[in-house]
């Protein structure tokens, strides 16, 4: 059981929600972030202001996921996210203590597991 | 040799119309940029300023073209099928009344460059989003003679449509079916967006939509009430028209909405704001005012059948373009061959009060208009994809073009940003994760 958390590119969001519904991950948390990870700054000139944009746009993903759907998770992101450009962004996995479904109390394996309603 | 343009100067200037055509040429001139914030609400986020640079970059280029030459092949002699070169540089337009009316001839010709402008930005409309910014330039420079100074010529200036008998008040023939046409022609040379068809590409900012529409509508009030030239009886039909025909096409907009989906959408309303506007605009100074009200709500089913059909299509004409200015110029100039009334408009009768006749010059140029085009945008794009990339590539698409065409976002945060002061000059940027 992990969490496997991938920063990607905005503009490359969609295409990776198709790999991870491909995939068959449905479950999984968005959240729009900022950060730097060696691309090149952005210059940009307003009037006589001119700066360098150091951070850029990123899309976060958070997916709790059992042990067999480690792998399909981090090759669904690489494949939707990938340009070949620095900047395409990262994927980091770490070990879940512990995960509880709301709803029904069920815990880790069975609580990552998704239902269908 | 005896100069005549003492005979031509005889006629007086009225200060009355005049002071209306001044306030008309500026409130027309209005319509550009609320089309820029129109179509920049329409857009993704990204895409914002360079979508609403668009039509100010029509301003420039298409009037400066206007004044070079655009004028002058519209509006320099009555050549069936184009103007001369008499006025090129705008020689010898100057204080006296343009022929056939009260007004200075430099107020005319400022009257009619508006006109120019607010074209060549509605063109802009089918191919935002993956048009580069340069290539647009050129294509707007061309097409604003190439295209709409012909169809200017047809219409206004004495060309073969306008001595042929066709009625056009304000410019459904130039402007409209001009437009409308040339822009599915443009959709179809540039090709769709990236996306498009494969993710849901909505607009950004429904207010500015709105606003952008309403603001438009309020332009609109000089570009039909103007097309009398003066403060005469056509200007007043065309003015009122202008405020009945779009309030009927809203109405009977919302009924469609609400037939097809069950809301009042408002993106729905500022299309129909448009469509009535443009729908009345050929038809303004010749139609009754009761007739213009069945007139907008007429004009609605057409254009909102090509919306909503359009999208189906490959065909990414992506603001509509052709529905909206296109077809609804298309019915406007149909309507007056059927519903024009001497006893309102001086001038001719419809098919209604019988004159078959009018119909058969309406339905030439609801021919011809669209054909032309069609075909000259057609080929200019084509010729011009042969020089230099039409589209910025697929990255810069999926980047934004307000960053990669202009290097600025229309809503900028400035956090993680660094000022770069005069003096230590702007650094090349340099990779982070690679320093030299």
């Amino acid at each position: 059981m992990k969490l496997v958390i991938g920063i990607v590119r905005p503009e490359k969001t969609n295409d990776v929600l198709e790999a991870l519904y491909r995939s068959e991950v449905r479950g999984f948390s968005l959240s729009r972030v900022e950060g730097h990870g060696g691309e090149l700054d952005r210059v940009e000139t307003y009037r006589g202001t001119t700066v360098k944009v150091g951070l850029e746009d990123k899309v976060r993903f958070e997916i709790a996921v059992s042990d067999p759907f480690v792998q399909p998770t981090i090759d669904a992101l690489c494949e939707g996210g990938r340009t070949g450009e620095v900047g395409d962004g990262k994927i980091f996995v770490v070990p879940l203590e512990r995960v509880v479904r709301i709803r029904t109390g069920e815990t880790d394996d069975l609580a990552v597991t998704p239902v269908h309603a | 040799m005896i100069d005549t343009s003492f005979i031509v100067a005889a006629a007086r200037v009225d200060t009355g119309d005049t002071a209306w055509m001044l306030c008309a040429t500026a409130l027309v001139l209005l319509m550009t940029p609320a089309l820029g914030l129109f179509y920049a609400g329409l857009v993704r986020a990204k895409n914002t300023l360079n979508t609403f640079m668009m039509c100010v970059a029509a301003i420039a280029v298409a009037m400066v073209m206007w004044a070079v030459v655009g004028y002058s092949l519209a509006f320099d002699g009555d050549g069936a099928l184009i103007g001369g070169l008499g006025y090129v540089g705008l020689h010898g337009v100057d204080f006296q009344p343009r022929d056939g009316t009260t007004i200075p001839h430099l107020v005319f010709m400022a009257f009619q460059a508006t006109f120019c402008i607010i074209t060549t930005a509605l063109v802009a409309g089918a191919v935002v989003e993956r048009m580069r910014f340069g290539a647009f330039l050129i294509f707007a420079a061309l097409w604003s003679v190439l295209v709409y100074a012909v169809l200017a010529h047809w219409a206004f200036g004495g060309g073969w449509l306008i001595s042929g008998g066709t009625l056009d008040f304000a410019g459904g023939v130039p402007v409209e079916m001009g437009s409308g046409f040339s822009a599915l022609a443009a959709a179809l040379v540039v090709g769709a967006r990236k996306d498009y068809g494969r993710q849901a590409l909505l607009p950004h900012n429904a207010v500015y939509v709105l606003l952008g529409a309403g603001l438009l509508w309020f332009g609109w009030f000089g570009f039909n009430g103007g097309s009398g030239f003066s403060t005469g009886n056509p200007s007043v039909l065309a003015f009122t028209n202008t405020l009945l025909c779009p309030a009927c096409t809203l109405l009977v907009w919302f009924l469609l909405d609400l037939l097809r989906g069950r809301q009042v959408t408002a993106i729905g309303a500022a299309t129909a704001i448009i469509v009535g506007c443009v729908g009345i605009t050929p038809a303004g100074g010749f139609v009754s005012p009761g007739w213009a009200m069945l007139l907008g709500g007429l004009v609605a089913l057409p254009c909102y059948a090509v919306i909503v059909f359009r999208p189906r299509t490959g065909v990414d004409e992506t603001l509509d373009v052709l529905a909206a200015h296109g077809v609804a110029g298309f019915t406007g100039i149909l309507f007056i061959g059927f519903f024009a009334e001497a006893s309102w408009n001086g001038v001719s009768d419809g098919l209604f009060f019988g004159n078959a006749a009018q119909l058969g010059d309406q339905a030439l140029a609801a021919l011809a208009a669209p054909v032309y085009a069609f075909g000259a945008t057609f080929l200019l794009l084509k010729v011009l994809g042969n020089l230099m990339p039409l589209r910025v590539d697929d990255y810069e698409e999926a980047r934004g073009l307000d960053v990669t065409e202009h290097g600025e976002e229309a809503y900028p945060t400035g956090e993680g940003a660094i000022l770069v002061t005069p003096e230590a000059g702007i650094e090349e940027p340099v990779p982070v994760a690679d320093p030299a």
